[in-house]
C-alpha cells in the first residue's frame, strides 16, 4: 500500500511524458516509411542528373536541383536510409558493448570494473568532436567506418547507467539466493541480471540513436562521411562548399535537410524520454 | 452496520473517557488505486485517557498505523479518504488546516517512528535536529535550546550528553538513535506520544531498554502515550489498557491485566497462544492460527476474522460486529460469541501432525566447522592497516543429520555470516567447514547443492519478474536435474508439500502474503534435494500469527525428510520450537552451546540468562526474570574488548579477570559448552589435574 504519492510539478507527469512520447513514435515511424519506401517516393534517381544545375523549386523538381543538376526532394527522400542506418546501427555497436561492459563492470566491481570503468571515464573525457574527426579520417571515408566510429565513441555514457544498474541488482537477495543454490555467475547474470537491465538497455538505446544520428550528420557535414552515400550530412557537405548557405538557395538547399535531422534525432530523443520516465529506476 | 450510533463505549467503564486526551469516533480510512480500493480502517473507536499507556497491537494491513497518521495527519489524501472524527484536546483533528496541524503536530503530538536511521537527517548533528524541533514551536535562543536538548538527551539515557549533542546520527547505535528519536518527539513536553513500532527494528535486549525508558519517561511526564506494535509481548509490561485491531476494527479492547488473562476475542486468544515464548510448558508443535490476513478491498459486510475463527458461525458473515461489554472494567470485545470463547487452549488446540516414519535425528555429523574466521577488512580512509570486522572469529560448531542448531545473538554478533559461509556467499578467512567431510568449496557446481538457504524476506529473495514454478524450479535447472517435464511434476509435488496449492504455480510472487512466500522459498530449498538449510531469521519478517505455521512446517518438513537445519534467530524464544541443540553468538563467538532444554531450563552463561530475560512474556503478572537487563549496545566487531568479551555489558563481570583472561568454551557439563570463567565445572574432565587458570571464583 503506497501511503504517500509523489506530488505534482516536480517532474513531468508521466503523461505529457507519454504524449511526447507519442509524437517522437509519429516522426519515427514517418521517417521509417520514408526509408523503406525511397524508391517509390523519390520522383528521380538521386545519383541521375535530372535537369540544370541550380535550379530553384519547380514543378518538376520541388526543392530546386543542386549543383551537378540532382533532384534535392530525391536526395532528401533517399537519406533518410543512410541517416537512420547509421543511427540504428551504431547504436547497436553501443549497446552491446555499453551493456557488456557496464554488466561485466557492475557484476565484478572490484577489479575488473575498476579497470573497466577507469577506460570508460577515459572515453568519456576526451573531446569528442575532435577525436571523432581524427578517427574517420584516419579510418577513412565509408559507411562501416562511421559506424563503427560512432558506435565505439558513446558506448561510455550508457555503460554507466548499465552498470549503476547492475550494482544494485548484483547485491538483490535474489541474486544472492541463485548463488546460495551454487548457480555459476553466468546464471545470475543471465538469468537475472540481464533481464532487469534490459528495459534500461532499451531506453538507452533510443536515445544512443539520436545522438548517433546527429554525429552522422556531422561527420557528412564535415566530408568525412561515405562519399557515395546520400546522406542529410552529405547534402549539407555540398551546400556549404557550393555557397549556397550564403544565396537564397539556402532555403531549398539548407533547411530542409537541417529538419530532417532535427526530426529523426528529435523523435528518437522524445521516445527515449518517454521510455525513461517509465523505467528509470526511482532514486 | 456501522458503530456509530450504538454506545460502543461504555461510559460508565472508564471514567477517564469523560476527558479524554485523544478520542477517535467511526474513523475510516480508504486508499484508492487505479485498480482497486483498499479499506484499511473501518471505523475505529477509540479514547486515550490524560497519562495513559495506550496499546494498539495489529498485524500488517489491521489498520494500526493508518489510523495513527490520520490522527498526525499525515496521511496524504488523495489517495486517501479519510472520514470520521478525531478531537485531541477538545479539537477536532480531522480537516484542521495543514499549518494549524503543523503546530500541533511536534508540540502537543509527538511521534515516534519504526526506523530512527530513515528517520533521523544524516547530515545534521543530533543536537541540531533538537533544536531544530523545540525552535518551531516556542521562541527560545539559541543557547537555550542547545541547553534543553543536552537535557533531552541525558533524559532520554544517552550517556555524556553534552559531548554526544554534536555527534551525527551514523555515530549512534540503533538502539541510541531510537533514544534521539524519543528526545525529538519529547522536545515541547508534548501531552500525546504516539509511538509507532518503535522496538521492532531493534534487538531484544536494546528493545527493553527502550520499553522500559518510555514507561519511565511517561511516569515522569505524565503524557500519554499510544505504543502500535504487532507484539503482544512487547507492550504486556507497560500498557494501562490494550486495543486489538484486525481487518481495520477494533476485535478487543480493554485493561491489560483483562486482554491478556481473560481474553474474549478468538484473535486475541489465537495471537495470545502463537507468540513463541520462553516461559511455558513445551509442546511437540506451535499452535498456529491457520490462513492469513487479508486486503479488505470492498465495504466490509462481516467479522473481519471470520475466515480464520474456528468459532464461525453463519451470524458473523451477516453483519460487522460492533464492541460490546464482555468484562469488569470497560473491557469489550467484537465477537458475537465472546461468551463461548474460553480458555484458548481449547480454541486452539495443536494440531498434531501423523508423518509416516519420521527420520530421528542421528549424531552423525552433517557440517563440521572447525576454527571458522571471517574477516572483512576496512578500507576505510583512516583505518588502521589490517583492521578488520571480526564478523566470525573461531567458531567450532558441528551440525548433526536431521536435527536443528538454533544460533541467536544480537545483530552484529556474526550470526548471519555464519549462515552465508556455510551457504558459500562468504569466503572463510581462517578455519575450515566441512561438508560429509568435505572441505567446503564455494565454487558453483553439484556440490552446492547440498546446503541451501532461506532468508528473512521471502519477497526480496524471489526475482519479480519470476513465476512461481520458475523460482521453485530454479534450483534444478541450475544442477540439470530432471527433464522439463520432472521439474514441473517436482515443482507442483512441491508446493504442494509447503501447502501451496499447485495450481497457482503459474502466478508472481507479489500475487501472494509474506507467510505464502515464505512457504514457497522453502520449496525452492527444498528442490535441490539438499541435505542441510540455513534458515536465516526466516520468520522474523511474518507476521505473528503466521510465524508458527512456518516454524511448523520446517519442523514437519525435516521430520519427513530428515533434513539438518540451522536456524539463526535474534530472540531465544523462536527457536525453542524447532531447535534440539542452541548456540549463543556474542561479537564473532559462540558463548554457550547446549542441548535444547538444558539452555532454557538452566542457562549458564550472564549472556544467555540476559537474553532469556529479554524475551517480553505476553502477560502483564508474568515473573520477570530476576535477571538484570543488558545495558549498552554490542561493542565495536572490528575492536573486540579484551579479555572475555562481553565482560563490557556483564552484570557479573569480576575486574581482574573477566576484563584481561580470555574464557575459553569449555565443556562444563554432559554436552554443554560454555565460555565463562565463573560458571564453575560440574564434571571433572580429568580429575586429578588442577584447576583450570582463571575458572572458579
Amino acid at each position: 500500500m503506497k501511503l504517500f504519492t509523489r506530488r505534482p510539478g516536480r517532474r513531468p507527469t508521466p503523461k505529457v511524458a507519454k504524449r511526447l512520447g507519442i509524437v517522437g513514435g509519429v516522426m519515427i515511424s514517418a521517417l521509417v516509411l520514408m526509408a523503406v519506401f525511397a524508391p517509390l517516393l523519390a520522383p528521380y534517381d538521386p545519383t541521375e542528373r535530372v535537369g540544370a544545375p541550380f535550379q530553384p523549386p519547380s514543378a518538376e523538381h520541388w526543392l530546386g536541383t543542386n549543383d551537378v543538376g540532382q533532384d534535392l526532394l530525391s536526395e532528401l527522400i533517399y537519406g533518410a536510409r543512410v541517416s537512420l542506418t547509421v543511427g540504428i546501427v551504431a547504436a547497436i555497436v553501443a549497446l552491446i558493448l555499453g551493456t557488456t561492459v557496464g554488466v561485466l563492470a557492475g557484476y565484478y566491481p572490484k577489479r575488473l570494473g575498476k579497470v573497466l570503468m577507469q577506460s570508460v571515464d577515459v572515453i568519456l573525457i576526451l573531446p569528442f568532436l575532435p577525436l571523432l574527426i581524427v578517427l574517420a579520417a584516419y579510418l577513412g571515408r565509408s559507411l562501416l567506418n562511421t559506424i563503427v566510429v560512432i558506435g565505439v565513441l558513446i558506448w561510455a555514457g550508457p555503460s554507466r547507467v548499465i552498470r549503476s544498474q547492475v550494482l544494485s541488482l548484483r547485491s538483490r537477495e535474489y541474486v544472492l539466493a541463485s548463488r546460495t543454490m551454487g548457480a555459476p555467475d553466468r546464471w545470475a547474470i543471465v538469468r537475472h541480471v540481464l533481464p532487469r537491465t534490459a528495459l534500461l538497455a532499451t531506453g538507452t538505446f533510443v536515445r544512443a540513436v539520436s545522438t548517433a544520428i546527429l554525429l552522422e550528420a556531422a561527420l557528412s557535414f564535415l566530408g568525412l562521411g561515405d562519399p557515395l552515400q546520400k546522406s542529410w550530412g552529405s547534402i549539407l557537405f555540398w551546400a556549404q562548399s557550393r555557397g549556397a548557405f550564403l544565396t537564397p538557395a539556402w532555403k531549398w538547399w539548407v533547411l530542409p535537410p537541417g529538419l530532417m535531422i532535427m526530426i529523426a534525432s528529435l523523435g528518437f530523443a522524445l521516445v527515449a524520454f518517454a521510455m525513461e520516465e517509465r523505467i528509470n529506476p526511482r532514486l | 452496520m456501522t458503530s456509530h450510533g450504538s454506545p460502543a463505549f461504555d461510559p460508565a467503564a472508564t471514567s477517564a473517557a469523560h476527558d479524554a486526551a485523544l478520542e477517535i469516533r467511526d474513523l475510516r480510512v480508504r486508499f484508492t488505486t487505479p485498480t482497486r480500493t483498499i479499506h484499511a480502517v473501518n471505523g475505529v473507536d477509540l479514547d486515550v485517557a490524560p497519562g495513559e499507556v495506550f496499546a494498539l497491537v495489529g498485524e500488517s494491513g489491521s489498520g494500526k498505523s493508518v489510523s495513527m497518521l490520520s490522527v498526525m495527519g499525515l496521511v496524504e489524501s488523495p489517495p486517501a479518504e479519510v472520514t470520521g472524527s478525531i478531537t485531541f484536546g477538545g479539537r477536532q483533528l480531522l480537516g484542521l488546516p495543514r499549518r494549524e496541524m503543523n503546530a500541533i503536530r511536534g508540540r502537543d503530538i509527538g511521534m515516534v517512528f519504526q526506523d530512527p536511521m530513515s528517520s533521523l537527517n544524516p547530515v545534521h548533528r543530533v543536537g541540531r535536529q533538537i533544536m531544530e524541533a523545540i525552535r518551531l514551536h516556542e521562541a527560545v535562543s539559541k543557547d537555550e535550546a542547545r541547553k534543553r536538548a543536552i537535557d533531552l538527551l541525558d533524559r532520554v539515557g544517552i550517556p555524556s550528553a553534552s559531548r554526544r549533542v554534536d555527534d551525527y546520527p551514523h555515530e549512534f547505535s540503533g538502539g541510541m538513535r531510537q533514544r534521539v528519536m524519543i528526545a525529538i518527539a519529547l522536545a515541547c513536553n508534548p501531552s500525546l506520544l504516539i509511538a509507532d513500532e518503535p522496538t521492532t527494528a531493534l534487538d531484544v535486549t536494546i528493545q527493553r531498554q527502550i520499553v522500559t525508558l518510555v514507561k519511565d519517561l511517561q511516569r515522569d511526564l505524565g503524557m500519554s502515550v499510544i505504543w502500535i506494535t504487532h507484539d503482544l509481548g512487547v507492550v504486556a509490561e507497560i500498557a494501562d489498557r490494550v486495543a486489538v485491531m484486525y481487518g481495520g476494527r477494533i476485535m478487543e479492547r480493554g485493561t491489560a491485566r483483562a486482554v491478556y488473562e481473560d481474553a474474549t476475542h478468538p484473535y486475541t486468544t489465537g495471537l495470545l497462544h502463537s507468540i513463541p515464548r520462553t516461559d511455558n510448558a513445551l509442546t511437540e508443535w506451535l499452535p498456529e492460527i491457520p490462513g492469513t490476513p487479508d486486503q479488505i478491498t470492498e465495504e466490509p459486510t462481516a467479522c473481519p476474522f471470520h475466515a480464520r475463527c474456528p468459532l464461525t458461525e453463519h451470524d458473523c458473515t451477516s453483519g460487522v460486529p460492533v464492541l460490546e461489554v464482555a468484562g469488569p472494567d470497560g473491557h469489550e470485545s467484537a465477537c458475537l460469541h465472546h461468551t463461548s470463547v474460553g480458555d484458548g487452549d481449547m480454541l486452539w488446540p495443536i494440531q498434531d501432525r501423523e508423518i509416516p516414519d519420521p527420520v530421528l535425528p542421528s549424531d552423525d555429523p552433517v557440517i563440521e566447522i572447525e576454527g571458522l574466521k571471517v574477516h572483512f577488512p576496512i578500507h576505510r580512509h583512516g583505518a588502521k592497516r589490517g583492521a578488520a570486522v571480526r564478523a566470525v572469529d573461531g567458531i567450532d560448531l558441528t551440525i548433526r543429520d536431521a536435527t536443528t542448531l538454533g544460533v541467536v545473538g544480537e545483530s552484529g554478533c556474526g550470526k548471519s555470516t555464519l549462515g552465508r559461509t556455510l551457504v558459500g556467499l562468504v569466503e572463510p578467512t581462517e578455519g575450515r567447514v566441512l561438508v560429509h567431510g568435505e572441505p567446503l568449496d564455494s565454487s558453483s557446481g553439484p556440490h552446492r547443492r547440498v546446503v541451501q538457504m532461506i532468508f528473512q524476506d521471502p519477497f526480496s529473495s524471489m526475482n519479480p519478474g519470476m513465476r512461481v514454478a520458475d523460482i521453485v524450479a530454479e534450483p534444478m535447472r541450475i544442477h540439470g536435474i530432471g527433464t522439463p517435464e520432472d521439474r514441473l511434476s517436482r515443482v507442483r509435488d512441491l508446493l504442494a508439500s509447503v501447502g501451496i496449492s499447485p495450481d497457482v504455480a503459474e502466478r508472481y510472487p507479489h500475487e501472494f502474503s509474506g507467510g505464502q512466500r515464505q512457504r514457497i522459498a522453502i520449496a525452492r530449498a527444498l528442490a535441490a534435494d539438499p541435505d542441510v538449510i540455513v534458515c536465516d531469521e526466516p520468520v522474523s519478517a511474518l507476521d505473528v500469527s503466521v510465524q508458527a505455521q512456518i516454524v511448523n512446517l520446517l519442523r514437519e518438513t525435516q521430520m519427513a525428510t530428515g533434513i539438518s537445519l540451522i536456524f539463526i534467530a535474534h530472540d531465544l524464544a523462536v527457536v525453542r520450537h524447532i531447535s534440539h541443540e542452541i548456540a549463543v553468538m556474542y561479537l564473532g563467538q559462540v558463548v554457550e552451546r547446549a542441548p535444547r532444554d538444558a539452555i532454557y531450563d538452566e542457562p549458564l552463561h550472564p549472556y544467555t540468562k540476559a537474553l532469556l530475560a529479554a524475551v517480553p512474556a505476553p502477560s502483564p503478572t508474568a515473573e520477570r526474570s530476576t535477571a538484570p537487563t543488558l545495558e549498552g549496545d554490542l561493542p565495536d566487531p572490528s575492536d573486540p574488548p579484551s579479555g572475555c568479551r562481553f565482560h563490557t555489558r556483564c552484570p557479573v563481570a569480576v575486574e581482574g579477570l573477566c576484563d584481561t583472561d580470555v574464557p575459553e568454551l569449555r565443556i562444563v557439563d554432559d554436552l554443554r559448552w560454555v565460555s565463562c570463567h565463573l560458571v564453575e565445572s560440574t564434571i571433572e574432565i580429568t580429575p586429578p589435574s588442577p584447576e583450570p587458570v582463571g575458572s572458579g571464583t
